[in-house]
């Protein structure tokens, strides 16, 4: 059953102020959800102020000097800041994105930052990725074929089959998508969500792939497929510029026309 | 409320609450479909509350509901077919079904409080 108002532990309270910088000439104030697991604290947004003369473009910068220079305790992903390694995947400004890819310019006033929304947080902007992963195992991303790959030789595509990929394999797993997705967030236990159903597609496509057949029937579900409604928040929050609801569409298409 | 709301999401639960407002509203379809069976005093009970303004004002919201379920109901159509589905697309087909509905909104006033109405 769906619960309406957030636990008494989750309620976000106001948090601490942290000084702005002496001569700031472009102050930019920063408010980040902080959790710790080692106390009982219930969340609380803490603010921070930057000046923009001093500070890198992108939201990660932001974070990463807020981390070095005013709290070392401030917890988030980040690994490539360039957009490729999908771990920096958070909400920010009111929509899921990646921060390295997000500019500061691009909100006005104080920069609300969260962790991805609906999922377990571990600490501060880090969330429990566990569940996502595992649903993303139940769609076997691999190539599965019982025909042996041609001797010495890798097993060749078209340039049309390859292209029937683009838009797919560009995605970083970053599960800006799923965590934005309202369906998701109601039915996340069961509905496997924008990224992971894209993943399916991409490998429901893949012309080397022998395995079509029992992947959409493992799709043939009320929950797991079906709990899209095309809301399609999905493809207007994603980073990387993908389109993960014409995916499940194409997915639902498929399962129509094999009746 | 973290998330924004956006075009994309806001549309989507105008539709659900709008299908759930149209299938409740069936029942006054259903009264007045009776009340005009058995003509005479029940008819005109039917005219009088239809005929007054918070009737007329429930009209308006029944007749821009349903016209803003049917065009989004076609987008989803277009959608299905795997038609409209890349971001611009569904924006573009957005703003369209909040023009259609918008044009009814003026249309039912006109007709409802300008026309006689019921």
């Amino acid at each position: 059953m769906a619960q309406l108002t957030l636990p008494q532990n989750s309620r976000i309270s106001k948090g601490k102020i942290h000084p702005s910088p002496k001569n700031a000439v472009r102050p930019k104030m920063f408010s980040i959800y902080r959790w710790s697991p080692d106390d009982d604290a219930n969340p609380r947004m803490d603010s921070y102020t930057l000046d923009l003369d001093d500070c890198g473009p992108m939201v990660l910068d932001a974070l990463i000097k807020i981390k070095g220079e005013q709290d070392a305790g401030l917890t988030f992903r980040r690994s490539c800041r360039e957009g490729i390694c999908g771990s920096c995947s958070m909400n920010i400004d009111g929509t899921n994105t990646l921060a390295c890819l997000k500019p500061i310019s691009e909100v006005k006033g104080e920069v609300k930052i969260t962790p991805l929304p609906h999922l377990p947080v571990v600490k501060d902007l880090v969330p429990d990725l566990s569940h996502v992963y595992a649903q993303l195992q139940t769609i076997e991303p691999w190539l599965k074929a019982d025909t042996p790959p041609p001797e010495n030789e890798e097993r060749r595509q078209s340039i049309a089959e390859r292209e029937e990929l683009d838009g797919m394999w560009e995605c970083v797993l970053c599960f800006s998508c799923s965590t934005a997705c309202p369906s998701y967030w109601w039915n996340g236990d069961k509905y496997l969500g924008p990224a992971v159903l894209l993943q399916a597609y991409r490998w429901i496509v893949d012309s080397r792939d022998e395995s079509t057949g029992a992947r959409l029937d493992a799709l043939e579900d009320p929950f797991r497929l079906y709990r899209c409604h095309t809301i399609m928040n999905c493809t207007k929050t994603c980073p990387k510029g993908l389109n993960p609801g014409k995916a499940i569409a194409k997915i639902k298409k498929m399962q129509l026309e094999r009746h | 409320m973290i998330y924004r709301p956006q075009l994309t999401s806001v549309m989507s639960i105008l539709h659900r609450l709008t299908g759930v407002a149209l299938a409740l509203g069936m029942v006054f379809l259903v009264w007045w479909l009776v009340a005009l069976a058995q003509g005479g005093g029940d008819y005109q009970l039917v005219r009088l509350v239809a005929g007054h303004v918070l009737g007329r004002l429930v009209l308006l919201g029944f007749f821009v509901a349903t016209i803003y379920h049917l065009a989004n109901g076609m987008r989803h159509l277009f959608w299905d077919f795997g038609v409209g589905l890349s971001l611009e697309g569904v924006y573009r087909g957005g703003y369209l079904v909040l023009a259609v509905t918008g044009l009814s909104v003026l249309g039912g006033v006109f007709l409802l409080f300008f026309c006689g109405g019921a």
